[in-house]
This record gives C-alpha cells, structure tokens and sequence, in this order.
C-alpha cells in the first residue's frame, strides 16, 4: 500500500463529526482563495439546518462577490439590485409572512448605494435577518474604496490612502442601526480565527432565533477578508483584520432580545 | 509616433477630460469603466482636482448637476445599472440646462445582466431616459482616439449650448489599447457663465432650478430648449461614410459595431460585393439627410443597421429613409459581438447576395 | 513573399491561466509594434474569469487602419496552459504558427495544418529564477518566429511597461527574452 491508500483505508474507519451542511449545495465556491465570504456562507447555512427551517427559507443575493449566493443555499432566493436586497426582502417578508428572509450584503452594497434602504428597513423593524460582510473594500468590482475603508487604507479610489478631509471616516453600521427601535438583535462579529468564528455562528444562529419570534429587524456584521484586494496574503490579511479593523469596530453584542421575548413562538 | 500613447479606451476619456479643464469628477464604481475613475483618482490631486466617489449613482449625478450649476467643467462615469439610476438627475440637469459630460461605457442588460460590451442602452440615450420633453447630445466614439477627442468636444458642446452631453461608449471601446495623441490643450475654448451660482456679487440672483409650476411657463422653457436642440442639429451632426460612393448595400452602425462592419466592407469588396458603411458619429443628432440622401441614390439598393441589441437604432434608420429602400437589421445581443465575417455572412442572407 | 518578413496585419492571440501575465505580454507586443511606427489594438477578456481563471488578450499589429479588434481565426497563438490550447488552438488559421509552452502542456492533438512550435517555456524560466518570466520567453519566441519587430523596440517596450519601482528587473527580462528567441531556429 502506498501513503495515499493507507490514508484512505484510515478515514473508512474514522468517526464523521461533521459534515457539509444540508442546504449547502455541492457546488464549487466561485470565491478567491482565502475569502472569507465561503466561511460565513457555512455558518448561515448550519443554522438553517439547526434551525429546520430550509423549506422557508427565502434568501436575497446583492450585487457584490456573493452576487451568485445562490448557487449555494438550496433555499428559493432572489438576486436584488445594488444596496436594495432589504426593500426586496421586505417584499417577500410582507408577501409570506411565515417565511424565513435574510440578505446577505457587502459594505458596498449595504453602507454605500443601500444605506437608505438598509435604515428603514431596521427602522421599520422589518423581521428579516442581515448578514453583513464587512471587509472594508469593494471586493467584486476589483478593490475600490468602501465606506467602511480605514483612515490611510489604499484603494484603487483613494490611490494616496483614505483621507478623512475630503472621503469622511470609516461608517460604523452597527453602532448607527443600535439606536433604531425596530432592531431586536444587532451584533458584530468576526471570522479571522477558529474562536472568532464559533462566535460568529452563534451570533448568526441568535439573530435567525430573533426573526423566528416575530419581534423585528435583526442583524450580524461579519468582519472578514479580502486577500486579493487587500493585496496580502491570507495570513497577513487575518492579521490586518485583527490589528487594524477589530480596533475600529470593536466586536461586541450591541443588542439581543430579553429572555422571555426570546421564548415568544412565531 | 513620438506623442502617441498606447492607453486604454477608459484611461483616454479621463485624461482627455483633465486637458479639457474639467477638475470636478463625482461617480461610482463599477466595471467596465472602473480604469476611468481609478485614473482620475490618481491624477486629479496632482492638478488640484476634485475625485469624489460618491455613495450610490444617484449621489454622484446630483454632485453634478450642483457643481456644473457653479460653472465648472464637471463629469460623471457609470455604466448601463448605474446610468439608469442616473436618469432623474439627467432629466433635472437638461431641465435646468446645466453642461456637463455623462459617459456610459455600455454592458449587457436589461437587469444586472453583465459586463461585456453591448449597445442596448441606445433609447435610453438618444431617446430621453429621463422623463419630460428633452434631447441629450450623444457622442459615439468608435477608437481609443475618438474616446479622447469626444470628450473634449463634448466639455465643449455642453458649454456652448448649455446643454447635458452624453458620451456612448461600450465594454470593448473602454478595456481596449490603442495609440492615442491626446488633444492640444491651447485648442481648449473657455465659455463665459453668467448664469452660473457663484454668489451674487454685484448682481441679481442666479437660479439653478427645473420648477415651471405654471403649464404656459413650462412649455415656453421646452420651446426654449427646443430651439436649442434645433440649433445643434442644423450644426453639430458628425458622421462618417466609408465606401459608399458606389454602395449597393450600405450598412448602419456606431461605436465598435462600426469598425467591425468596415471589416466586413473590406472583405465583401474581396468577394465583388458592394458595400458600404454609415457611421454616425453623433446619435443625437441623427445623420437623417445623409442617409435619406443614400436612400434617394440610383445605386443603393438596401441598408441593413448593425447594432448590439435587438435592434433600436434602426428605428431612427427607417424614418431617415422614410420606406425609399428596404432596411433590414442583424444584431447580436446580450454582450455577444459578432465576427466580421459573422456580419457579412448575414449581409448576404439577408439580400439573397451570393 | 521573403521568409524573413512579417506579413500584417498581424492577428495574434495569448492565451493562459490569470497570473502568468498574459496581458503583459500583449502590452509590450502592441508596445513594439507602435514604436515601429505600425497601428496596434489591445483587447483583453475581462470580467469575473479574470479571477483565478484563464485570461486573454488579442493584439493586432497592421499597416494600415485597423477595423475589428475581434478576430475570430488569428493568425499566431501564444498558449501558456492546456485549457487555452483546447480553446484556441482550433481557432488558429490554416498554415498559422502556435507557439505554446511545452513544459505545462501535454497530451492534446496537435493540428497538421499548421505549424506547432513547442518552447519548454516555464522550464526555461525556472531554470532563470522565476515562473514569473515565463511570460518574456514567449515573447522573445513570439518575436523571433514572427519578426513583427525588432529586438531594439521590444526592449524600448520593455522599458516603458515596467514600472519606475521595478526597473532593476528589466535585466532578467531581457535575458529570458533572449532565451525564447533563442529557441526559435
Ligand atoms: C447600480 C450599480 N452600481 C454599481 C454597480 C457595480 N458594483 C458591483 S458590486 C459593487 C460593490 C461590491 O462591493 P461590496 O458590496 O463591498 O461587496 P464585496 O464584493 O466586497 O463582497 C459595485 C459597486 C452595480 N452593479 N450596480
């Protein structure tokens, strides 16, 4: 027997602790090496499986990377115009009001051309969940600057590195969007580190929970990365994130619904 | 050779622009005109010009209409998604007679569709876009070198009429390389702007504004502005004619379909069939007398409009030639370009030409 | 015709996976060709392929106006990797010239009907320090198969495409340049 077939012969007897995720479809990730946006898909995916609730499930796809989410979320999904994913899902919620909607956005997407949307639609404490990916660049259209771009970060669009006198500071979604009455859980997250991450699924899986009780808007911001823009590799991009982002936008739980609120069923 | 360049199609407008004296560039991304902003970006401070890039389309073309209302030469870039959202502002903006150049690298649509070269943005052009009672001045460059002189005669129209100037680009014309000779910038006409919102110093003041509440004022200003357009069309139409002399079959096509139709004119001319082509150089103004003059000739037999859509630019071709001859029409669409050879072999077909 | 002329226009296309630095290579063609006082068009495949995925460009080098910047059946292909040859070799004209990098392609069937020149191109380029240059070598082959230009404006080319912060490399370069050429009989 050579390595690989002994290799092979060890896994038949290998215990299976985990899996890919059911409504995760088969597919190949169009993603660059290193994206982050692969790692967030799984965690939103486990929790639909968790959660049981693959069948009403209806997802909305930006115009971003993850414009083609729906090549792996076996869930019905629509693919909304640039930054308006929270008004289709608000569409859809109000059409089917027993079904699950989550957007899932990039800072572009929801800091930039949707900030309107995005604002009223938390406003309204629409009961939809938002995922959103922030990692302080516009990654699909090939690394421009995103309203979430840090002081001095170079992009295509701030070539001499982002100056507060005439491109403003970096926007803080989550602490805008915490003091709107209709947001029930509100939390940001990050996924540079195995610990990071078992956060961040919780946090997911908390804010999917918080639609299921019908009380109203809620909303993960992931922190992650973006190698190839950023032009570093995959370690020095965790590391950027840890040292330069986390700083900024600090990760905490901003809110979360009350205990028995919680319990409420649908 | 010494003064030519090789640069991409994108690259040409924003330099072009910056020698045509605009300083005040206000967009957002998207691709595929991305090397324009990213270009501008990278040089207008050097020139102690202004790069924003704005949070959404509808943003940046709002950033235009105030700054163009100052008087300066301004510009904006998107392409087909972005220049939708663009529209309103673009109805304000010729309301109110605010110059400025809107360029539109034109991809493959409707929807989000993509990002490959198509010219199925052309009503929304040349037709109004916006809503009311109004014309854009559209430009369509056909190399990397007319990317760079359009734009500079378009900073120029749009001041010397007052008037929104669109340059009509695609995905092809904007990535593309070619050697370009950038424009002298001594030729560079400057404009007095009285009407511009400076402040009013020593005068009345000035009014940047598209509000005609009462129905007789509206009409006397679309009067107004009508006569303006009449104005450019009795003097601005440019427009290119390639083998036509002696055409039995003339061709219609702008913008990169152009150059892939003379392509085609040369290789039929090989095979002993006479062909020709219209280029318009303008789409608004349309070439209507030239063509209906092609209409009128003994030789011409039928046209056939060549475009990047299902065909929308042969409805300005038909009433040019005003059912005088046939027009057909052969067209790729959804950001698939055809061959040359793919054009002439439906020339053939579509006249029965051996 | 004499053998040692180029005949133009000349329709080429380079072909490879993104990152071997097909572009480049195209640049500093249609760069060689300008400074030979020649029209020159430059068009590359872009969009989400670019990531990761193949890349292409064709350049176009004539005497006179060029009209279609597309060509459906070039004239030369330079192939860098297998998936490219699959994809354009059947589009080579009848008596073209492929020249394709031996070291990363394999086992495809090759076309009587024209001419195949195989240059062990990524081998070549290791041999010199870096995969990176594989790209020069092609070049050099390309230049050297098709005479479109001389040594003289694609070095002046080189020159111009390589950016101030990097002009230490252009040394290697030119050698691996010289190494491609040298291949060609
Ligand atoms: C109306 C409109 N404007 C611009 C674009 C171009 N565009 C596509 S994706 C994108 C931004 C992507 O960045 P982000 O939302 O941060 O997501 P990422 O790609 O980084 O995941 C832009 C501006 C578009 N498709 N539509």
């Amino acid at each position: 027997m050579n390595d690989k077939e002994k290799l092979l012969e060890e896994v038949k007897t290998m215990k299976k602790v985990a899996s890919r995720p059911k409504c995760l479809t088969d597919r190949v990730f169009h993603y660059c090496p290193g994206c982050t946006h692969g790692v967030v898909h799984r965690l939103v995916a486990e929790t639909i499986d968790e959660l049981g609730i693959q069948e009403k499930t209806i997802g909305v796809a930006p115009v971003g990377c993850s414009v083609f989410a729906y090549w792996y979320f076996d869930t019905d999904f629509s693919q909304a115009a640039h930054g308006r994913a929270p008004a289709v899902a608000t569409g859809i919620k109000r059409s089917v009001p027993g079904s699950v909607v989550f957007t899932y956005q990039g800072d572009g997407d929801l800091a930039a051309i949707g900030t309107a949307e995005i604002i009223h639609a938390a406003n309204r404490g629409e009961k939809i969940t938002v995922i959103f990916i922030n990692n302080a660049i516009y990654g699909m259209t090939g690394g421009q600057m995103a309203p979430t771009s840090l002081i001095n970060q170079k992009t295509q669009t701030s070539p001499y590195g982002r100056d507060s006198e005439t491109m403003g500071y970096p926007i803080r979604v989550s602490e805008m969007l915490s003091g709107l009455e209709g947001v029930k859980y509100l939390s940001r997250v990050a996924v540079d580190t195995p610990a990071n991450i078992i956060k961040a699924k919780a946090a997911i899986k908390k804010a999917f929970e918080t639609q299921l009780t019908g009380t109203g808007f809620s909303m993960v911001e992931v922190l992650s990365i973006c190698p190839t823009d950023w032009g570093l590799n995959v370690a020095d991009s965790k590391k950027w994130l840890k040292e330069n982002m986390i700083p900024y936008y600090p990760l905490q739980e901003f809110k979360a619904p009350k205990a028995e609120e919680a319990k409420g069923g649908e | 050779m010494a003064n030519k360049v090789l640069m991409k199609g994108n690259e040409a407008i924003a330099e072009a622009a910056m020698i045509a004296g605009c300083r005040h560039y206000f967009g957002y991304p998207i691709t595929p005109q991305s090397e324009l902003p990213a270009y501008l970006a990278k040089h207008m401070p050097k020139r102690n010009g202004v790069f924003l890039q704005a949070e959404s389309e509808v943003a940046a073309i709002n950033m235009v209409y105030g700054s163009g209302g100052t008087g300066v030469r301004v510009m904006t870039s998107s392409s087909s998604p972005g220049i939708s959202l663009k529209q309103e502002g673009i109805s304000y903006i010729a309301c109110a007679e605010v110059p400025c150049l809107i360029v539109n690298v034109v991809r493959g649509g409707p929807g989000l569709g993509n990002i490959a070269p198509a010219q199925c943005d052309y009503f929304q052009a040349v037709k109004g876009g916006g809503h009311g009672d109004y014309k854009l001045v559209v430009l369509s460059p056909s190399s990397v070198q007319e990317m760079a002189d359009f734009t500079v005669l378009a900073f120029d129209l749009a001041d010397k009429y007052r008037t929104p100037v669109m340059l009509l680009s695609d995905g092809y014309l904007g990535q593309m390389m070619e050697p370009v000779e950038m424009p002298d910038a001594s030729n560079i006409k400057k404009y007095d702007k009285p009407w511009a919102t400076t402040g009013a110093v020593g005068r009345h003041q000035n009014l940047i504004s598209s509000i005609h509440l009462v129905p007789e004022d509206m009409e006397k200003h679309i009067h107004h502005l009508y006569e303006k357009y009449a104005e450019i069309e009795k003097n601005e139409l440019i427009y290119e004619e390639y083998q036509c002399a002696d055409a039995e079959y003339v061709m219609v096509a702008y913008g990169i379909t152009a150059r892939i139709c003379k392509t085609a004119c040369v290789m039929a001319r090989e095979q002993g069939i006479k062909l020709g082509l219209l280029r318009p150089k303008t789409l608004w103004p349309f070439p209507k007398q030239p063509l209906a003059k092609l209409a009128g000739s003994k030789n011409v037999k039928g046209f056939i409009a060549v475009e990047l859509s299902t065909g929308q630019m042969i409805e300005d071709v038909k009433l040019s030639v005003n059912g005088v001859k046939p027009v057909e029409f052969f067209g790729r669409t959804g950001g698939v370009v055809p061959s040359p050879n793919e054009v002439l072999l439906n020339v053939k077909k579509l006249f029965s030409l051996k | 015709m004499n053998k040692n002329e180029c005949k133009f226009p000349l329709n080429l296309v380079i072909a490879g996976f993104g990152g071997q630095g097909v572009l480049l290579a195209g640049k500093l063609i249609a760069e060689a060709g300008l400074h030979e006082g020649r029209e020159v068009s430059w068009i590359p495949s872009y969009g989400p392929e670019m990531r990761g995925g193949t890349a292409n460009c064709t350049v176009i080098i004539s005497d006179s106006e060029i009209g279609s910047p597309v060509v459906e059946n070039p004239d030369v292909l330079v192939i860098m990797n297998r998936p490219s040859m699959d994809k354009f070799l059947p589009s080579l004209k009848k008596d073209g010239v492929c020249i394709y990098n031996k070291s990363l392609i394999e086992g495809f069937k090759p076309r009587s009907d024209v001419k195949m020149v195989a240059v062990p191109a990524s081998d070549l380029a290791v041999q010199m320090g870096s995969t990176k240059l594989l790209n020069m070598v092609l070049v050099g082959s390309f230049m050297a198969n098709s005479k479109a230009f001389s040594e003289a404006s694609l070095a002046y080319a080189l020159k111009k495409s390589i950016s101030a912060k990097h002009q230490d490399l252009i040394p290697l370069n030119e050698k691996a340049i010289d190494e491609g050429a040298k291949f060609i009989a």
